[in-house]
């Protein structure tokens, strides 16, 4: 071969190196969009937007919205919306925040009982449930557009959030708590490095396995080099997410408070790393859980037939009524997490958490990929989606852009990702 | 011997509309019944209180001579009962193999859908059908017609129905695609299945079918063996809505 042939593979026809890997274009795409976003503000910031502290709290801002985004996929996916998320949250937010800081240290538990932020979780949980459940069946069982009825609920579940704190601030809430609020709950440097080196470990086993079955099964799999191409691709960006977290310091001010918790006798040289926050794990834990529901469940599957044809669906024997409430609970519980995040990363709750969330979750999941004509969306592009979202949010303070300008960059950026996204399909044939 | 199917004295109304008015039809064993009628003559509505899509107000189906109750597509399923759409009920957005199990996913161990091995099942089925399908992994929306058609087809013959409902199978096919179908009815019928089809192709109906119903505004007109009456003869029951054979 002479030198100057190009590195076009000639073996078999029209299989572009992408068409082999078999990745998502649209995928690339959007993280293509991230990383114009991340290099153009680290530029315009002299180097600061890519620094690990920029970059970890990125990551703890990000993660309320990224969880309610990975409900609102599948609230939009079967052609519904839900504008109450916001709403919700507070509600949630305002009972956790009660329960530990006034029902339960005034019936006989002490302050900082252990057993104090669990309970305060769980009936945020079960209130986002029943809201989300009582939703889902108006919106199925009695026909009223999910649009009206999460429209009432967003007006309406803040102001019960506010009617149970007489409107006041409630904190300061449980240590505990305060752990998955992101900068409060860390995990250091080795554990962070186990998490992720389990995380290869599981992604390079998912994908050889994967392959495995195929052949069990005689299907056609792509070739070896493409497989250990991925496999090496996901080994580096976990490694390298991991490297950065780890690299993020904590200050010398903040360990000579407590040594012993970065465990030193003394605080004199003692270094330590924030590492992998609880909330991104939590947020990581949830994207994948959602994930195999979406890929790997009946559920998942009558969601997106349910949204492709709900006519098709409902003549398949799939009680899409019942669906309704399911995906709606599923949401409000998915909010009362969000909800545990939100607050504790304020270290208390107050009657404004979450307000316009609704909107920002919602362009998330667009933004990521999720069609509202239904059928279609991904978990992992409506996180991107969150994502994206606040790193131009967070970028553009760091710049110094002015408020309003701000607001209309994120407008401009929401109805253009989603035009985007509309000529992508139309040049590929699908709808 | 027993019909595999009677439906009698079936009604059901809409709204003040008589939709289908006391209607009895039957289906034997190894049986095309079809049915014809104008738009809006109650074909459609009578054949989906049969799988499950309508209830009716009031009469009886029995299954194999014991009375049977359908309320929804799931009971209708579990009389092997199904039913190929005239709108071709299949979710656009999902590939072949996931259309042909909607409602009914193999599953493996630990209770997850198992794509693969429902795919392998494709593959087979498909192969024995159209052996022209290749498209596995791509949305039906990507499909033909006589592709997403061989899809609803390959999903009653996949779970093995012994009561097929086929509501205009080959409107939006191609000449190819029609003629496939009808080869497909035959060996069904051989195998032993009883078929009601509705189409408003009566010359079509004239070589599928062994009896043809016809209906006009809800109620049937009559049935009759195909080798009994003319083309000319059903055209008259569906534009005058009288039976000329009974007449006489």
């Amino acid at each position: 071969m002479s030198a100057d042939v190009t590195t076009t593979p000639t073996s078999p026809p029209k299989r572009s190196f992408l068409q082999t890997l078999e990745v998502d274009t649209r995928l690339l795409g959007m993280i293509g969009a991230f990383i114009l976003v991340a290099l153009v503000f680290n530029i315009l910031t002299d180097g600061r937007f890519l620094t690990p502290r920029n970059i970890f709290n990125l990551t703890i801002q990000t993660v309320s919205v990224a969880i309610m985004a990975t409900g609102m996929v599948f609230v939009i996916v079967t052609r519904h919306i839900d504008l109450s998320v916001g709403a919700v949250l507070a509600a949630c937010s305002a009972l956790m925040a009660m329960t530990q800081v006034r029902f339960l240290p005034n019936i006989g538990f002490d302050i900082g009982h252990w057993a104090i932020p669990w309970i305060a979780i769980g009936a945020g949980i079960i209130l986002g449930g029943l809201i989300g459940a009582f939703n889902g069946w108006l919106v199925g069982y009695q026909g009223i557009p999910a649009f009206i009825v999460t429209l009432g609920g967003f007006l309406v579940w803040r102001n019960v959030g506010w009617y149970q704190t007489s409107g006041q601030t409630i904190g300061p809430l449980d240590q505990t708590f305060m752990m998955f609020g992101g900068i409060n709950g860390t995990l250091g440097g080795t554990v962070s490095w186990i998490i992720g080196i389990l995380a290869i470990l599981f992604v390079v086993f998912a994908i050889f396995n994967a392959r495995r079955v195929k052949t069990a099964h005689g299907f056609p799999v792509k070739p070896m080099w493409a497989e250990i191409t991925l496999a090496g691709i996901a080994t580096g960006a976990i490694a390298g997410f991991i490297a950065i977290l780890t690299s993020y310091e904590v200050p010398a001010r903040v360990v000579a408070r407590d040594p012993a918790k970065y465990g030193c006798e003394v605080a004199e040289g003692c270094q330590a790393v924030y590492g992998l926050p609880i909330s991104v794990l939590l947020l990581i834990a949830i994207a994948a859980i959602m994930t195999v529901i979406a890929r790997k469940t009946r559920f998942g599957r009558y969601i997106f037939a349910t949204g492709g044809n709900p006519d098709a669906a409902e003549l398949s024997g799939i009680n899409t009524r019942m669906l309704t409430v399911k995906i709606f609970m599923l949401m409000g519980v998915l909010c009362a997490i969000a909800a545990v995040v939100a607050s504790s990363r304020l270290a208390n709750h107050s009657n404004d958490l979450g307000t316009l969330d609704e909107l920002r979750v919602i362009a998330a999941a667009v933004i990521g990929g999720t069609a509202l004509s239904g059928g279609i969306g991904t978990i992992y592009g409506a996180i991107l989606g969150a994502l994206i979202m606040q790193s131009l949010q967070s970028g553009m303070a760091m710049v110094g852009v002015d408020a309003p300008l701000q607001n209309i960059v994120v407008g401009a950026v929401l109805v253009v990702a989603v035009f985007i996204d509309i000529q992508y399909r139309k040049r590929m044939g699908s709808k | 011997m027993t019909p595999l199917v009677e439906m009698k004295n079936i009604s059901i109304a809409f709204g003040g509309v008589q939709a289908v008015d006391n209607v009895s039809i039957d289906l034997h064993p190894g049986e095309v019944v079809g049915l014809l009628g104008h738009n809006g003559a109650g074909k459609s509505t009578l054949i989906k209180i049969l799988s499950g899509a309508y209830k009716m107000d009031s009469g009886e189906i029995r299954i194999n001579g014991e009375k049977a109750h359908i309320a929804s597509p799931r009971d209708a399923r579990n009389y092997n009962i199904e039913t190929i759409y005239q709108t071709l009920a299949l979710a656009d957005n999902l590939d072949a193999a996931s259309n042909l199990f909607l409602g009914r996913e193999l599953t493996n161990g630990l209770g997850f859908v198992d794509d693969d091995r429902m795919e392998a099942e494709t593959r087979k089925i498909m192969a024995r059908l159209n052996p022209n399908f290749k498209k596995l992994k791509e949305p039906v929306s990507a499909l033909s017609g006589g592709q997403r058609q061989s899809v609803a087809i390959a999903r009653a013959v996949y779970f093995n129905a012994k009561i097929l409902i086929m509501d205009e199978p080959t409107a939006a096919l191609g000449v190819h695609e029609t003629a496939m179908v009808a080869e497909l009815i035959h060996e069904l019928k051989k195998q032993g299945l009883g078929i009601f089809l509705i189409s408003h192709d009566t010359r079509e109906m004239m070589e599928l079918c062994d009896r043809v119903a016809v209906m006009k505004n809800g109620q049937m007109v009559g049935a009759e063996r195909v080798e009994d009456v003319t083309e000319d003869d059903i055209l008259s029951m569906i534009i005058l809505g009288k039976n000329p054979k009974a007449a006489a």
